[in-house]
């Protein structure tokens, strides 16, 4: 082959964005597979549940690929090279991961299954030996069912007492309820960073720094729904507990972290006992490993983690800050769109500052048979409770439809919600 | 399938006017029933009479508009069948919604209107929302042939 002919790609390329951009999509759309294929009966696939999960880049897929087919070996085993270059790469997420929340103790990043997981971790290792009876454990309305059942098992063994603050009309948490709640009995408050519900963002300084104020509880932030869509430095936060999920920021499933203080996971006993974790093991006894392994029984989910790494490297070059712009234009533009739809009841709106998780009801059309209209038209929406049956309950309705974005949305995703929302109501007028 | 279909006149009618709605004290039995993967809740009420035929169906809940208008068609459906039948229409009915039943017309004659929910069968996710007072039904009859008259019904996750 000789010489290629000088390529007009490049420009029509560009022609190509331009064209994208003016329809509303989204230029970082092109970078997930799935989007690149027709959904259905050659519709596009309008997906709108990225607060259940997100989809995957390529470069995440690839790096799963990759990794078992070039380097795979278990970790922490150093008996031959390849299993040193994996254990590297092992902790090298975790030195990624500590940068990336601006977490600045990496000794004190604990791999986990996922966000509840890192949870149950909190609440048995740390619970079952520092709560007693007569203590209460301070939880908000909006919590995810990962962050009240492991604290109800709590009050099981333990004895506890649950406290729950609540929202006001804006779907904003009452913090001057939280202090009222708060007495010298509160062995820890949790709280959620974003609800997966309302959208909300929650001010977890304020928060962190009046809890520290008026009581010497532990403070647990939920930041499954948050550090995927905005940026977070946890040195300017008051916390003892920060947990997420990497299915939630682009990475696989089966994954998440518990981020903490090393001073206090020292004090800690084990969560899981099994191999990695231990030291020395005698007959009735054993002394642990160091940190964070203490706290990492059995051979953990190494692709799991080395395809996190992968997203976390996306989601750092594209910039925390863009992606929290785009959502909030894009959620702008949806909130205004959707407000146009009849019968509309849009739950959680007038918050200092929302994220793109839009929960709504339509007059006299129940959730699952908007899902179903929905889906005929290649819209993918949450319906149901979201794990949040106490918020339901305080909304007073016993499900919701809800819509969540990320940055491979697009405002083109957005009408074609409404669009099939217009449609719904046509068929139950 | 279209929407349309799915979402056709005769469904529509019943989840909008839903038929023998509302509780019925003098009920031999009572069971509640739901689906807590979606949330849908159903109370329904079964009185037999002396000849253990249905004399009167009713039934109480929320719900989207596949399980209202297949709780509301049901009762229009076995009022006054005797036990016997109206669990041979149960069966009928959910062999059609799981698509498991190729509907001749004899068998079309017996659904009647209850024809217009076929199409859930290729709404796999919607299927327990049809036959949510169905199987509500089944555990009533089965109730009372026990002597019982109160029971509860959960439905599981496939």
């Amino acid at each position: 082959m000789g010489m290629s002919m000088p390529m007009p790609k490049g420009s029509s390329e560009l022609e190509q964005a331009a064209e994208q951009e003016a329809a509303g999509e989204c230029s970082w759309r092109r970078d997930f597979p799935i989007f690149n294929q027709p959904y259905r009966d050659g519709i596009p696939l309008t997906y709108l549940d990225s607060a259940a999960t997100t989809q995957k880049p390529q470069v995440v897929i690839d790096a799963l690929s990759d990794f078992y087919s070039h380097t795979y070996a278990t970790v922490h085993r150093g008996a031959y090279e390849l299993s040193s270059q994996v254990t590297d790469r092992f902790d090298q997420v975790r030195a990624k991961l500590a940068q990336f929340l601006g977490a600045p103790d990496e000794r004190a990043i604990v791999f986990t299954r996922n966000a509840t997981e890192a949870i149950n971790l909190v609440a048995y290792a740390w619970g079952l030996d520092n709560l007693s009876p007569g203590d209460n454990v301070v939880l908000t309305i909006m919590e995810h069912h990962s962050n009240i059942i492991p604290w109800q098992l709590m009050a099981h063994y333990r004895g506890i007492e649950l406290r729950y603050v609540e929202i006001d009309q804006q779907g904003e948490l009452k913090l001057d309820q939280l202090a009222e709640l708060i007495d010298e009995h509160t062995r820890l408050v949790g709280v959620t960073h974003v609800s997966n519900v309302l959208g909300t963002v929650n001010p977890l300084p304020e928060i962190g720094r009046l809890v520290r104020e008026c009581s010497d509880a532990l403070i647990l932030f939920d930041g499954a729904q948050a550090a995927p869509h905005l940026p977070v430095n946890l040195t300017e936060l008051e916390f003892d507990f920060y947990v997420l999920s990497a299915h939630k920021m682009l990475g696989p499933t089966g994954i998440g972290a518990l981020i903490s203080r090393s001073e206090l996971l020292e004090k800690m006993q084990p969560f899981n006992g099994g191999g990695s974790m231990i030291e020395r093991v005698e007959l009735d006894t054993a002394t642990w490993a160091e940190l964070p392994y203490k706290f990492e029984a059995g051979t953990p989910h190494i692709a799991g983690v080395i395809g996190w790494g992968a997203a976390l490297d996306y989601l750092t070059q594209v910039g925390m800050e863009r992606v929290l712009d785009h959502e909030l234009a894009l959620t702008d533009y949806a909130l205004a769109r959707l407000s146009q739809v009849p019968g509309i009841r849009i739950f959680g709106q007038g918050q200092k500052m929302r994220l793109g998780v839009i929960s709504f009801e339509l007059a006299g059309i129940h959730p699952h048979d908007i899902a179903t209209i929905l889906d005929h038209h290649g819209v993918c929406i949450r319906a149901g409770h979201h794990c949040a049956q106490l918020l339901m309950k305080f909304l007073g309705v016993p499900a919701t439809s809800r819509a969540s974005f990320y940055l491979y949305n697009g405002r083109d995703d957005v009408d074609r919600l409404v669009n099939a929302l217009m449609e719904a109501v046509e068929i139950f007028r | 399938m279209s929407l349309r279909s799915l979402y056709g006149n005769i469904i529509l009618d019943h989840y909008k006017n839903p038929r023998n709605m509302g509780e019925l004290p003098e009920a031999d039995v009572v069971v509640e029933a739901r689906n807590p993967l979606c949330g849908d809740e159903l109370t329904l009420y079964l009185k037999l009479d002396d000849n253990q035929r249905l004399a009167e169906v009713k039934f109480t809940g929320v719900g989207c508009a596949i399980s209202q208008a297949s709780a509301s068609m049901m009762t229009v459906a076995v009022q006054g069948l005797p036990k016997e039948e109206a669990e041979e229409l149960i069966q009928l009915f959910k062999q059609m919604v799981m698509g498991e039943a190729e509907l001749d017309a004899e068998a079309e004659a017996r659904l009647g209107d209850l024809v217009s929910l076929e199409g859930v069968s290729q709404l796999h996710n919607r299927v327990k929302c049809a036959t949510l007072a169905w199987n509500a039904l089944q555990e009533g009859l089965e109730e009372f042939a026990r002597g019982g008259s109160r029971a509860e019904l959960v439905e599981k996750a496939d």
